[in-house]
């Protein structure tokens, strides 16, 4: 065997460099493959926010009306469309890090096995969260495609709702899987349903912020969906302003956070 | 690193866990090609030391080198080179047989074409071509094995770890898969296995070290240990009393005696004469039976206690 030729001068192994970013995408291409067997799953996870859309937007929005929104009267399909679409997005990415990542890190001891390769726990990480991304970019997509046949998409710059979903996904998914870490039995995963319910229906998804006092108010704004919400609205409306930035730092923040976390919470668990 | 140099090296190892002690101050070294096993019962530190071998528990003690480098700093370039077989089935039961290889070859960063081939290759190996469209779920016992020991195989690795390989297998599915796993052996693989049975352990392992209670007793290979620390033959008395002890005196000074719940050993260089001065003593007991010595009366008399219980 030669000597090896990169020296490591951090105490993290560096693999060389087309390997490094390959590893994630090692088990992004393991759950495509797994996700063959269960393809009728996936596609039904389309439905459910269609169905909302259409129950809330076309149903509900005969009774309402317009919603009044900084000075603009929009039609309720149009205001709840992004709402729907940017919750979709959460629900997608948060039932794959904490359902299906609690499977695999309890039960199938799916990571055990990658860790016995060269991949690492933040590739774990990023390979998990990638994943549910990419399911969801492609829900995301497929709702848009109906939102803007139905006539509810107002912009042109709602093509950028699709990449502001798939950075909600980012922040929920790498949360959701850090917070799947510590969980030890199904019953932990009833409390996340708990935590989600409230953020879809009170972030500004069928109603204005507006509607709440002003302390509660600020309650709403430090939600991760608000932001997500206020995102995807704000280019689906194409209402573009500079408090869209606020909300995808917000986000991609969290994201960060939630990557870190779950990459030592893994080397944690499953390398001591 | 030369082609002679040790793979693995330990000095001083020791693992625990808050207050317990798995593994307590181990020296060991494995040779390439080497076969060479671990020994001993549960919870003996087997499992522990397998992982610190494989990079997937840190040593809490002690220097560790696996094929010269540094588990602490070198882990995924260590395991690159490792195939690694656990002791729990950890096959994908989301994936067939063949997805199971190509998607594990995968985590190692192997190119689709290269994992293709070599999945191709260690599905004969592994006598599983018939089996290569079914989901793992529908394996058997025996076949999800050799398949666990195919995949450990895919990155062609220059040591295979195995933790009890055969550990819940019937007779012919342990003997299909020592068959594999000699194969591997006569190729020049260097396997370092865990194992309380004492047959596989004789079967598979030029060398070994008889662990307990996270320490080696012994270290030797098969023969030699038997040689050092049991007789030839062993023969076994059974007696029709509830305990064995009262018997011991009736047998003493024809051998080193062993007293067991069910029966006494009798470690002697000839197992047929020693039972003529047994029963030439007037003693005549429910049934006897004279063998080998095996690891199993070594384990016994450096631990005064069985392997398996």
């Amino acid at each position: 065997m030669s000597a090896p030729t990169v020296t490591a001068r951090r105490s993290r192994p560096r693999l060389p460099f087309p390997i490094a970013f390959a590893m994630p995408l090692a088990l992004v291409e393991r759950n495509a493959r797994a996700g063959k067997h269960y393809w009728l799953t996936i596609v039904s996870g389309f439905f459910e926010p269609v169905f909302y859309l259409f129950a809330m937007g076309v149903g509900i929005g005969a009774l309402v009306g317009t919603v009044e929104v900084d000075g603009r009267a929009l039609p309720y399909a149009v205001f709840v469309a992004p709402a729907l679409m940017a919750t979709s997005a959460m629900n997608g990415a948060v039932y794959d890090s904490t359902q299906n990542v609690f499977w695999k890190l309890r039960f199938a001891k799916l990571y055990d096995t990658v860790l016995s390769t060269p991949m690492r726990p933040v590739d774990v990480a990023v390979g998990e969260i990638s994943w549910a991304l990419l399911r969801g970019l492609l829900y995301s997509t497929a709702f848009l495609a109906v939102a803007w046949a139905a006539g509810f998409v107002t912009s042109p710059w709602a093509l950028l709702a699709i990449p502001a979903c798939t950075l909600i996904g980012l922040a929920f998914a790498s949360v959701g899987m850090a917070v799947t870490t510590w969980m030890t039995s199904w019953t932990h995963l009833e409390y996340v349903q708990l935590a989600l319910l409230p953020m879809f229906l009170f972030s500004a998804t069928f109603f204005p912020l507006s509607t709440y006092p002003e302390g509660l108010q600020w309650v709403v704004r430090a939600t991760p969906l608000y932001h997500g919400v206020d995102l995807v609205r704000g280019l689906m409306t194409g209402d573009l302003h500079a408090g869209l930035l606020v909300h995808v730092a917000y986000l991609l923040v969290l994201g960060a956070v939630g990557v870190a976390v779950t990459a030592r919470r893994i080397e944690r668990l499953l390398l001591s | 690193m030369n082609d002679d140099a040790p793979l693995i090296q330990a000095v001083g190892r020791r693992k625990t866990y808050g207050a317990f002690t798995a593994v307590d101050g181990i020296d060991v070294e494995v040779a390439p090609g080497e076969s060479f096993g671990f020994l001993g019962p549960n919870g003996a530190g087997k499992t522990s030391t397998m992982r610190i071998i494989a990079c997937t528990s840190p040593a809490t003690g002690g220097t560790v080198r696996v094929l010269g480098m540094d588990p602490a700093t070198d882990a995924s370039r260590i395991k690159a080179q490792l195939g690694v077989v656990p002791q729990e089935d950890t096959l994908d039961n989301d994936l067939t047989v063949t997805e199971n290889l190509l998607v594990y070859g995968r985590y190692f960063g192997l190119p689709r074409a290269t994992v293709r081939e070599r999945a191709a290759e260690l599905l004969e190996f592994a006598q599983l071509v018939d089996k290569r469209d079914e989901l793992v779920e529908n394996l058997s016992g025996g076949m999800k094995r050799r398949l666990t020991i195919a995949r450990g195989l895919i990155n062609t690795p220059r040591i295979l770890l195995l933790d009890e390989p055969t550990t819940g297998l019937d007779p012919q599915a342990r003997h299909i898969l020592w068959d594999r796993l000699f194969r591997l052996k006569r190729e020049g693989v260097t396997l370092v296995l865990t194992t309380h049975y004492m047959d596989e352990a004789e079967q598979l392992c030029d060398r070994l070290v008889v662990m307990d209670s996270g320490r080696i007793v012994a270290e030797g290979s098969p023969r030699a240990l038997i040689r050092e620390h049991a007789s030839r033959e062993v023969l076994e008395l059974r007696f029709d009393v509830a305990d064995h002890a009262e018997r011991a005196d009736d047998v003493a000074g024809i051998g080193r005696v062993e007293v067991l719940a069910d029966r006494l050993l009798l470690y002697v260089e000839d197992g047929d004469a020693a039972l003529e001065q047994v029963t030439a003593r007037g003693v005549h007991p429910m049934s006897s039976l004279v063998r080998r010595a095996s690891l199993e009366d070594v384990f016994l008399r450096l631990t005064g206690r069985s392997l398996i219980e």
